[in-house]
């Protein structure tokens, strides 16, 4: 989803991923075009942005929409006629190139910010203590409800249990640890029910709790559960966004 | 060397944080705090050189801190290590939050272009933001500032260490007439 394309006129390999935000991917677009920010092209900068948004798969969907519209709309308006040495004339890209310069400004104190970091880093001080692993969760607030209400629900997923009879039936870790590879280059986050479905039987659900946990095993996924006996839910482990 | 600076090359040997000036003057309430300047002075000079510590002012404060050149042995050997490397977006939140406090959430959205919440959340977790008023606009928006730790990660001094925006190559260009909104 997230794989890379190529664009004709430069052989060079965008990865929406790698962009922190619409803004983000504007700059790289422009540096690349190496054109002048306060002088936009407009219309060559939209198209372009349109054609990497619309070839990715987006996380972030509402954030670069926003964009897109923005951008078509400044080339609308930019195309509207307008009379020679008009003073009141506004630019339209006025707030866009604005934004841009600002953002362009973040971007190098992020650098500046980074390297300072580094720096210290390398600097140990006395009393050193190794990094707090993330706090246990919290003892778990539950009544005899809550657990029965919770098995019921995880039972009721399966439509026979048909535990009295022993039938030598291999788990299908393999078959589950395809469809949940297929579903993390889908999703970023999906949840338990979207791995085993309704109706799923009880080999099923061994399975694909099985492969859940190699993964998370192999630090791809990350597990949750906001809540007890809660919907568990499924994040590709992405290590740059620790934050 | 001076007994005070003897006394304060104790303290801050016991201590696990920078300690602040005013902390170290009061070890001893007969030295007054121009003193302890010099004496930390005299203290930084001793460990400028045949030392693998060196002092440091870091965080509004002084610290001992290990010299950078043995940073990997000692990574290697396991004695200490390397704090997680922020994210991007952690770095460009910290960034506008740095220059504009007391900022906004909504502020630092726009600035972004992308919606900073789960950022921000992970940033006061880690203490390295925190509220520090409410906004005057509608329902009093949070407005978050930098903390003492924020300077502790990236070694600086105090907010001036901070690079001046017009030192930045980035200059923002204001000639141009695009550049003029409204």
């Amino acid at each position: 989803m997230t794989g890379p394309i190529m664009r004709e006129q430069a052989a060079f390999v965008v990865e929406l991923e790698k962009f922190s935000g619409p803004l983000d991917l504007l700059l790289h677009l422009i540096k690349e075009d190496e054109v002048d920010i306060t002088d936009l092209p407009i219309a060559k900068i939209a198209d372009q942005f349109l054609a990497v948004i619309q070839d990715l798969g987006l996380n972030q969907a509402a954030d670069y929409l926003e964009m897109a519209a923005r951008l078509l709309r400044i080339k609308a308006q930019m195309l509207l006629p307008r009379r020679l040495g008009d003073d009141e004339w506004e630019d339209p890209r006025a707030e866009l190139v604005r934004r841009l310069l600002e953002y362009q400004q973040i971007r190098e104190l992020v650098d500046w910010l980074g390297h300072a970091a580094d720096v210290r880093a390398e600097r140990f001080g006395r009393g050193y203590e190794a990094p707090p692993p993330d706090a246990p969760p919290a003892p778990l607030q539950i009544d005899l409800n809550d657990l029965l209400g919770a098995a019921e629900r995880v039972i009721s997923l399966i439509p026979e249990p048909m535990l009295h009879r022993v039938v030598p039936r291999p788990l299908d870790v393999e078959g589950a640890t395809a469809k949940i590879t297929a579903l993390l280059a889908a999703r970023e986050q999906f949840g338990w029910s979207d791995i085993v479905g309704r109706g799923a039987t009880i080999v099923d659900v061994l399975s694909a709790f099985i492969a859940l946990l190699e993964f998370a095993k192999r630090g791809l996924v990350t597990l949750a559960q906001p809540e007890p006996f809660g919907p568990m839910v499924i994040t590709r482990a992405t290590p740059r966004e620790a934050a | 060397m001076q007994p005070l600076a003897k006394l304060l090359e104790a303290a801050l040997f016991a201590a696990s944080r920078p300690l602040t000036l005013e902390e170290l003057a009061s070890l001893d309430p007969t030295a007054g705090e121009h003193a302890v300047r010099a004496a930390l002075a005299a203290l930084r000079s001793a460990y400028a050189e045949d030392h693998g510590v060196e002092l440091t002012e870091i965080a509004e404060g002084w610290q001992f801190l290990t010299r950078r050149e043995y940073a990997e042995t000692i990574e290697r050997a396991q004695f200490a290590l390397r704090p997680r490397r922020l994210s991007p977006a952690a770095l460009e939140t910290l960034a506008i939050i740095a220059y504009r406090q007391p900022v906004g959430r909504l502020e630092v959205d726009e600035i972004r272009g992308v919606d900073s919440g789960a950022v921000m959340d992970k940033l006061v977790e880690r203490g390295l933001i925190e509220v520090v008023t409410r906004g005057e606009g509608l329902g009093r928006p949070l407005l978050y500032g930098t903390t003492p730790p924020f300077l502790e990660i990236l070694g600086l001094k105090d907010l001036e260490d901070l690079p001046r925006l017009e030192e930045l190559s980035v200059a923002l260009r204001r000639p141009t007439p695009v550049d003029e909104p409204e």
